[in-house]
């Protein structure tokens, strides 16, 4: 049993598969429930429910445990009535419960003035925002990948100064983007763009030039030439890899929106953290960074079963 | 091996000998002049083929053979014009060749199907290629696989299928565009033992129905007796032609020639030329050092 567990590059059975894979989640939420929930795990906090003959303690506060220990010696040593107090974690860790419930509340919490989002808008602003990024990105990106990779003119061309570009972090042409784009929803396209398209080139030229040359051989010899080898078999070859790469290179868009939509006016799911955090709703907080993993995951996921559609030959190619 | 009487190799019958010269007056389709090619390594120069002269006639088999490092696939790709050779020319129907073109089919050792093509419609790629319109590809494809056997597998892809059947539907692919000549690189050479004996059956079997030369690399002796009308020998270091052999076994051929006197006597001659006797003792560094290591006690103590 033990020694199958561990076997090298051996895959397991489709049901142990499966349950590892449910672990995977459980691991942390159990490491979360138990530092919750058993109260001698850390807990470096007190919250007092009864303060006693202590002048500033008042019910619900939440203080270090040093100190609350030491008022209750003072009290005893002056035989006053001592506080009360529950072992509690800082505010900034809410329980899982907490946060489960606010997964919920988030969204239907009236906003607290007027003008502000709704957080199904928030979000839905933060996903034009990705959207709009990485289509544009790829638009240009990804038949430039694809030159670079067929053509050594355009490897050259292209591949040195983009090498150079993508040292170059994407928040730095964050005022540069206002300036020129404005404060709304331009300058943060435009950050996700740049944190993108240079990676995307570069990736999509490598994965160009991993196309087997034996095949380009074969169409030669089947009288296949230029643009009809680049579009009947460059092309073909290389979209079940050009699509695996379009998924990550997707997930990393999305590592740029956070800072993305802090620059201009601070918009979208950031907004909403921020906004949250101010008002140290950090349950809140934590139920709109899980949902940005929620929405990744299930793109993903449909991204990947939608690819296993339309490449019906991908089985054989990811053998090979 | 007990010395075996054995003819000579450059013995003919007469139903041979008549085959052979009536063959000779059929029209040249390929022809190599003074080929020379040389490649730049970090050592220096290498020389991979030095003055290679040799013509195919019409509908001819040919098999080329040699050691590894003789330049074999170096001399296939040149006719394929997938390399420019150093110099020298290599003609076609009198005309030169230049580039890969449709007009020498091409089948090489490792698979290279389209994977994201089915059968049908990478048999048709060449066809399209071409100018056919998609119905007539596809009717035409349908006719090639058919001959290859492989109808019911016509919308299957290349990933479903045995190695094979891949390498029909390569011959397939190659035919479609009714070469001149249909290029060979060792075609069989990752097959099993007996899949191979199948495929050199259905080659020549395809080969005697249409109208092609073919020219086959091989480093497999038996196979290039077997399918040959004439064996061209390389030698290696640099690549020279060493022998043109033209195989005395009689066609059509059969499994059972597989032991006749005329196919075991063109089999060591191929042998002779291909692994020469060992000349000075001592210079062969690649000997083994064999000590016993079996312990005295062993329960088996001597393994015969």
């Amino acid at each position: 049993m033990f020694s199958k567990l561990f076997a090298v590059r051996k895959k397991l059975d489709s049901k142990q598969r499966v349950y590892f894979s449910i672990l995977s989640f459980l691991m942390p939420l159990i490491i979360w429930s138990l530092i919750s929930y058993v109260p001698f795990l850390w807990h470096p906090k007190v919250e007092i429910t009864e303060p006693g003959d202590v002048v500033y303690f008042t019910e619900g506060m939440l203080i270090d445990r040093e100190i609350f220990d030491r008022e209750v010696e003072t009290t005893i040593a002056e035989s006053k009535v001592t506080p009360q107090g529950l072992p509690a974690n800082p505010i900034y860790l809410p329980a899982p419960h907490e946060v489960a419930t606010a997964l919920y509340t988030a969204f239907t919490t009236e906003p607290k003035r007027r003008n502000e989002k709704w957080l199904h808008e928030s979000l839905w602003d933060s996903v034009q925002v990705i959207f709009w990024g990485f289509v544009i990105s790829s638009i240009f990106g990804v038949p430039l990948g694809i030159l670079a990779g067929t053509y050594d003119v355009f490897s050259r061309l292209f591949e040195p100064f983009i090498e150079f570009f993508r040292y170059l972090p994407a928040p730095a042409f964050g005022a540069l983007a206002v300036a020129i784009l404005g404060i709304h929803e331009a300058p943060k396209i435009a950050i996700i763009f740049i944190g993108t398209f240079f990676q995307q080139v570069l990736v999509v030229s490598n994965t160009t030039r991993k196309l087997d040359p034996s095949l380009l051989e074969a169409a030669m010899t089947l009288g296949a030439k230029r643009l009809s080898l680049l579009f009947r078999v460059v092309i073909p070859g290389i979209i079940t890899h050009l699509y695996k790469d379009l998924r990550i290179l997707l997930g990393w868009a999305w590592t740029y929106l956070i800072v993305a939509e802090l620059i201009g006016t601070s918009s979208g799911i950031t907004w909403f953290i921020t906004q949250q955090a101010r008002y140290k709703n950090f349950d809140n907080v934590y139920a709109a960074i899980i949902i940005i993993g929620i929405i990744g995951l299930t793109t993903d996921i449909i991204l990947a079963t939608l690819g296993k559609k339309i490449f019906p030959w991908e089985k054989g190619t990811a053998k090979a | 091996m007990s010395e075996l009487k054995l003819p000579s190799y450059l013995e003919q019958s007469e139903i041979v000998k008549d085959r052979f010269e009536r063959m000779k007056k059929r029209p040249v389709t390929l022809q190599v002049k003074n080929l020379h090619k040389e490649f730049e390594t970090p050592q220096g120069k290498v020389i991979a083929l030095k003055d290679i002269n040799f013509e195919t006639y019409k509908r001819e088999f040919v098999c080329v053979i040699g050691p590894s490092g003789c330049g074999k696939s170096t001399l296939i790709r040149i006719l394929a014009g997938l390399e420019t050779p150093s110099s020298g020319e290599v003609l076609l129907d009198g005309i030169a060749v230049t580039d890969p073109g449709p007009d020498r089919g091409m089948v090489f050792q490792g698979y290279t199907l389209f994977p994201w093509l089915t059968v049908k419609k990478n048999v048709m790629f060449g066809l399209e290629m071409a100018g056919h319109g998609n119905k007539n590809s596809e009717e035409q494809a349908l006719q090639w696989i058919d001959l290859v056997g492989l109808s019911k597998f016509a919308n299957s892809y290349p990933h479903q299928l045995s190695g094979g059947m891949k390498q029909r539907v390569a011959i397939a692919r190659a035919l479609a565009n009714q070469p001149r000549i249909l290029l060979m690189d060792e075609p069989f050479g990752a097959l099993d033992a007996q899949t191979r004996a199948k495929m050199q059956s259905y080659l020549h079997e395809i080969w005697k129905n249409i109208d092609v030369t073919i020219l086959f690399i091989t480093h497999d002796l038996d196979e290039a007796v077997y399918l040959a009308d004439r064996v061209l020998i390389l030698k290696a270091h640099p690549g020279e032609v060493q022998e043109v052999i033209e195989v005395p076994v009689p066609q059509p051929r059969s499994p059972d020639q597989l032991l006749s006197p005329e196919f075991l006597a063109t089999k060591r001659r191929l042998e002779e030329l291909i692994h020469p006797p060992e000349e000075e003792e001592g210079i062969n560094e690649d000997k083994m050092n064999m000590v016993r290591m079996v312990d005295v006690k062993n329960e088996v103590e001597s393994v015969f």
